[in-house]
């Protein structure tokens, strides 16, 4: 066991080279930034040129590189375009978002699970029926809609909470962004758990857990649900990634200055230095979570073990 | 109860390995050798049928499944729409009249009209074409490549393991607008197949690590370490055993990623990289409509509608099968 | 036993994960909501793109700081644009080339340090200088000497390091030579690149960076870069125009939907950019609390006249035919709600007509007319290859809906409803590069945002042949001859009516289709009174008063 953690954790190396080399390539292959920087307004070539010489853009590719790889092992994430440390960035917008992140996976756990295990219990009724509408619901509506029109009524109307979450962005202020971030999620994890329990109510060991005058509850937790996690566990493990990288309408609508929002900015600068920071960090939550998750897989099921 | 006819439930195959349920997958049948050859005797029914396969008990659960057989219906309305839209609007999907602009309904017009003034009803019925292409197309693409890739790192684990999930890690890191603006932007005049392509390419991986949580479950149960005590190859093992046993997740999250990816069109477009006009979709009308929910609710809820539908279609289809395949269930 | 040292293995690696949390979480000592205290506007704000350099800023949001925390020789009056003596005592010429400053003693920065003739010298050499890259070097590029300091070429090495045409006669007065006749350079002057910079400026750059010390009337208290801005009213300031509050807290807001939403929600005082999707709901909202003026910006189709579809002698009917065929009044009504006016010239109604703008300059050609459209386009030779694109990016502003109805509306006037459609880009970036490489084939959005309320600054940098923002790259004898006579003119009113001229070449010509004037707009609580929009659509913040 200790020594399948140690392998996968040195597996991260060829991966974080890999990752951080492809992603600075595709930066490089949208083009030159240096345009942009002047507005609408044609770049006199001497600034231009000065400007470029500063950022390294006039070397090859790999040497742009080497470059970056060089100043990261001395701790150095480049700049931003405004000027700010890429590092002073990563600090600011990855303990916001992973707040963001644990609010919505708690969500798609307590909600997802419950609902998908009711739902697989009691196939064909009305809460079954309920459950897939609001499926649909939330896959077909853009999730831009659901979050504004949960704003507007707890943030302007009902006056519940502030519509928008303060640059802090404190647990308490991020429940609603987290619950609308988990809302398409939520629907995987409700039909996934739903198929796994469906599938599993009807197998042997659980039908000779409730032969055995185990208690209903008991049967459930135990047997059942222990059973049917490992496909839900898998998803929330591929979602982590996704709920990080990905929560760039979620962060916009409640002003939430995260590692979607920074990354956005990034990408639409052509900012290397920012989108590699923020992707490299992202890649490596992605192999934690993994590896998180195929440990579960063991605590899960018994039979499967590591060498 | 009905006995069991199903080859994976239980120990029987590892006494008997042609007996039963016999059959098996169809697409290991060409392989399958002189095993698959011996009659099935399992279950009461037609015995004039030739073996009964897994697939084709399926089959039969199937037909009679009203489930089936409604989203049956939806989806071939759908195939029918996206290739004749004309006979159901007699409309241009693309004349716009700017001063009807987000008017409501009206005669002829029973959706009323979008921001730039065209009607709705039409687009909805030319826009199935572009996204149930898109949403179909990438979901078995997705399905395809994630489930091989998958299946294969969870039942060869190891270097397979180590090699093909730490690939997947990279292209999680990928940035869907990233990605979307590096791939994308170079093809100007797009058709659906880049965009299709683009998102098997990103999607892959999520439907790979389901996969490979099912295979490296489902290779622990008895019956595939009896069917490889008895000198099953790997092929065999996979197709015939895991694979039927290992779908049900990749079938729920497929089903669901089918509407997600339709939408994805819409902020790939929103992106300035999807679809284009004079292309119609529902992704983009979806899109477009979101900024005007206050004003004109009724832009977006007719496409958002179409895609519920088609969604639930596939859903609907998706646990029949699902059922269909799962012997216990009969 | 085996389950349980998998289930420590799971747990540490848990651990492991909510530690690296812990330790971020940990760091979030911001001082969160903030800011209701007495006499404050809270306002919407967008991140700076660039340092907060006077030479280096070239948009809106750095821009609204510096014109709180500065000021300069001139200002523009918020009501009526006109440049008026600030720190400028008197600037005075007799041949339009060579003037004299002279500067009001009393000026300090907020550090105690006065201002002379030196913080303008020594900021004015800093901006133009190749070595500091600033963006907005060329403001100085007609000051003598500026091609030493900063020569064009690429790679080029500069051979000076201060312009020469930057004379200091004593603390309180330098002289400025120019390179070329320009009769109204003194009215340029209220722009933030002229701004004076302290010494703190040159001797503890990075520290200055972070904490802005200026001459206006406002002074930097906290700046959180990314998320907010406080401003204090700075007590210390004696100029005419004092902070009228306490003070102002900018909010970094990454959608102007939210900071919509936060306002009608009572969390915001301030919000200086209504969403276009909110403009048919903002009078019901907000009621008299909304202010829609027209603003110094005009948008436009550009074409790209060195391609070969847009060169041949016919094309112009071909461009004049599209641009009446361009229902501007039902666009800026139905898509806009009325916050852009319909374009009738080339440059804005906020010059007002002694300042050059001309209802009605551009004609017929600007009006729509189907039939006359049609007609033109026809004689013309059609659209080039029977259809044509209108290039945008989709990644600012919400391009996409006006480019759609302006195609609709010439694919109305065609009968053809594939002859134009929209092309997006993805980025500002790859947009911007395309047009810069001249890799344009078909007409393509184009905006100007005015630098100063000059009629000289919407003609000279967009249509000038060679000019920094010629991007259709037009070039015209004619106009180029007015521009440099009406440069030259020292009567305001005839070097207007010069430009004036130079102006209706365009209409001949029709490098680019004015499209609308584009107007500021804002929206603000009940708890602030006063507000208004300056000509550049920058909210006055230092007139704004808190009930």
């Amino acid at each position: 066991m200790g020594r399948y953690v140690i392998r996968r954790l040195l597996q991260m190396i060829p991966v974080f080279i890999g990752s951080t080399f492809l992603i600075f390539f595709m930066v490089y292959a949208l083009g030159d930034p240096v345009a942009a920087l002047f507005g609408d307004r044609a770049p006199d070539p001497a600034t231009a040129a000065r400007i470029r010489a500063d950022l390294h853009l006039n070397d090859p590719l790999w040497k742009q590189y080497l470059l970056y790889m060089g100043n990261i092992f001395r701790g150095d994430f480049g700049t931003a375009f405004n000027g700010q440390p890429v590092t002073e960035l990563l600090r600011s917008a990855y303990p916001i978002t992973i707040r963001l992140t644990i609010v919505a996976i708690l969500f798609e756990i307590v909600i997802g699970i419950t609902l998908g295990v009711v739902t697989g219990m009691k196939r064909g009724r009305p809460i079954d029926t309920g459950a897939l509408l609001l499926t649909l619901i939330v896959v077909s509506i853009p999730t831009f809609v659901i979050g504004y029109v949960l704003q507007y009524l707890f943030g302007v109307k009902l006056k519940w909470v502030s519509p928008s979450v303060s640059p802090s962005a404190p647990f308490n202020e991020l429940i609603l962004p987290g619950l609308v971030l988990a809302l398409v999620s939520l629907a995987y994890v409700t039909r996934l758990t739903r198929t796994s329990v469906a599938e599993n109510t009807r197998a042997d060991y659980v039908r000779t857990a409730v032969a055995k005058g185990l208690p209903r509850r008991r049967v459930v937790v135990r047997h059942l649900l222990r059973n049917s996690l490992i496909p839900v566990v898998t998803f929330i493990g591929t979602d982590i990634g996704a709920l990080m990288g990905g929560a760039i309408v979620t962060e916009r609508i409640y002003n939430i200055h995260g590692v979607g929002f920074q990354l956005y900015q990034g990408i639409l600068r052509n900012n290397a230095p920012t989108v590699v920071g923020f992707v490299t960090i992202l890649v490596l939550v992605f192999l934690l979570a993994n590896l998180l998750v195929d440990l579960l897989y063991a605590v899960l099921d018994p039979r499967i073990r590591y060498a | 109860m009905p006995e069991p006819q199903n080859p994976f439930d239980d120990g029987r195959q590892a006494v008997a390995p042609g007996g039963g349920a016999g059959g098996g997958f169809d697409l290991a049948a060409e392989e399958a050798g002189t095993l698959d050859k011996v009659p099935g005797q399992g279950g009461g029914g037609d015995l004039s049928e030739k073996p009964r396969s897994l697939w084709s008990d399926a089959w039969r659960d199937l037909r009679r499944n009203p489930i089936f057989i409604i989203s049956a219906l939806i989806i071939l309305f759908l195939i029918f729409i996206s290739l004749w839209p004309g006979v159901l609007a007699s409309q241009d999907p693309l004349q716009a009249d700017l001063s009807k602009a987000q008017q409501g309904s009206g005669p002829g017009h029973p959706f009323g009209y979008d921001q730039q003034g065209r009607d709705v009803y039409t687009r909805v019925i030319y826009g199935a074409r572009a996204s149930v292409t898109v949403g179909v197309c990438a979901t078995l693409g997705v399905v395809i490549l994630g489930s091989a890739l998958g299946g294969l790192a969870g039942y060869f684990g190891g270097w397979w393991d180590a090699i093909l999930s730490r690939i997947s890690d990279v292209f999680f890191g990928i940035p869907v607008i990233l990605g979307g603006l590096v791939f994308l932007s170079v093809i100007t005049n797009s058709t659906v197949w880049p965009v299709v392509g683009f998102m098997i390419l990103l999607g892959w991986p999520q439907i790979a690590r389901i996969a490979r949580g099912s295979v490296i479950t489902a290779k622990q149960n008895d019956y595939v370490q009896a069917a490889r005590a008895l000198g099953a190859g790997n092929k065999r093992i996979l197709l015939r055993h895991i694979a039927p046993n290992a779908l049900a997740p990749v079938i729920v999250v497929g089903t669901i990623a089918l509407g997600t990816y339709i939408s994805l069109e819409a902020t790939l477009s929103y992106l300035g990289v999807g679809l284009r006009p004079p292309t119609v979709s529902w992704g983009i009308d979806i899109s477009d409509a979101s900024s005007q929910i206050r004003n004109a609710p009724h832009m977006l809820l007719w496409p958002a509608g179409a895609l519920s539908l088609t969604v639930l279609a596939f859903i609907m289809l998706g646990d029949a099968v699902r059922d269909a395949l799962d012997p216990k269930l009969r | 036993m085996r389950g349980a040292t998998r289930l420590k293995w799971a747990v540490c690696a848990t651990a492991v994960a909510l530690a690296a949390v812990g330790c971020g979480s940990s760091s979030d000592d911001s001082g969160g909501g903030g800011g209701s205290g007495s006499g404050v506007v809270r306002a919407s704000w967008g991140d700076p793109q660039n340092p907060l350099e006077p030479a280096d800023t070239n948009e809106v949001q750095g821009g609204k700081v510096l014109d709180m925390i500065f000021r300069g020789l001139k200002k523009y009056d918020p009501k009526t644009g006109k440049a008026t003596d600030m720190i400028a005592d008197s600037i005075t010429t007799t041949d339009s080339q060579n003037f004299d400053i002279k500067i009001k003693p009393d000026w300090t920065f907020s550090n105690g340090e006065k201002v002379t003739a030196d913080s303008f010298i020594n900021a004015w050499n800093y901006g133009a200088l190749l070595k500091n890259a600033q963006l907005n070097a060329y403001f100085f590029q007609y000051i003598d000497g500026y091609d030493k300091v900063h020569p064009d070429s690429e790679g080029a090495k500069s051979t000076a390091t201060t312009l020469s045409g930057l004379t200091k006669v004593s603390d309180t007065e330098f002289k400025v030579k120019l390179n070329q006749k320009f009769s109204t350079f003194p009215d340029t002057l209220g722009y933030s690149a002229y701004y004076p910079l302290p010494k703190a400026f040159f001797d503890d750059h990075a520290n200055w960076l972070k904490k802005p010390i200026g001459n206006g009337p406002y002074t930097v208290q906290s700046y959180q870069k990314g998320s907010q801005m406080s401003l204090k009213k700075w007590d210390g300031y004696k100029g005419p125009d004092p902070a009228q509050n306490g003070g102002v807290d900018l909010r970094v807001y990454t959608d102007n939907n939210t900071a919509y939403t936060d306002l009608q929600a009572g969390n915001l005082d301030l919000v200086d950019d209504i969403p276009a999707s909110q403009l048919k709901n903002v009078k019901s909202d907000l009621g008299d609390r909304y202010i829609n003026q027209p603003a110094g910006i005009i948008q436009t189709l550009a074409f790209p006249l060195y391609n070969s579809r847009w060169s041949a002698a016919d094309s112009a009917k071909v461009r004049q035919g599209l641009s009446m065929a361009i229902n501007r009044k039902q666009i800026t009504d139905q898509i806009f709600q009325q916050t852009r006016t319909p374009a009738t010239d080339w440059t804005s109604p906020v010059l007002g007509d002694s300042g050059g703008f001309k209802e009605g300059l551009c004609g017929d050609e600007c009006t729509y007319n189907p039939t006359k459209a049609k007609q033109l386009i026809q004689e013309g030779g059609g659209l080039p290859g029977g259809s044509i694109t209108i290039g945008y990016n989709a990644d600012t502003g919400s391009h996409k809906e006006w480019v759609d109805a302006v195609c609709n509306s010439i694919n109305n006037v065609l009968g053809n409803n594939k002859a134009c459609v929209g092309a997006p880009t993805g980025t500002f970036a790859d947009f911007r590069n395309k047009i810069t490489n001249k890799q344009m084939n078909n007409p393509f959005r184009s905006g100007w945002q005015m630098d100063y309320p000059l009629i000289q600054n919407f003609l000279q940098p967009l249509y000038f042949t060679n000019a920094s923002s010629n991007d259709s790259h037009y070039s015209n004898a004619n106009f180029d001859k007015l521009v440099n006579e009406a440069n030259a003119e020292p009567d305001t009113a005839k070097a207007v009516s010069l430009f004036q001229d130079a102006e209706k070449q365009l209409v001949k010509d029709m490098p680019a289709i004015p499209l609308w004037y584009q107007n500021g707009s804002a929206g603000y609580s009940d708890k602030v009174s006063n507000v208004l929009l300056n000509p550049f659509s920058v909210p006055v913040y230092n007139e704004i008063k808190v009930n």
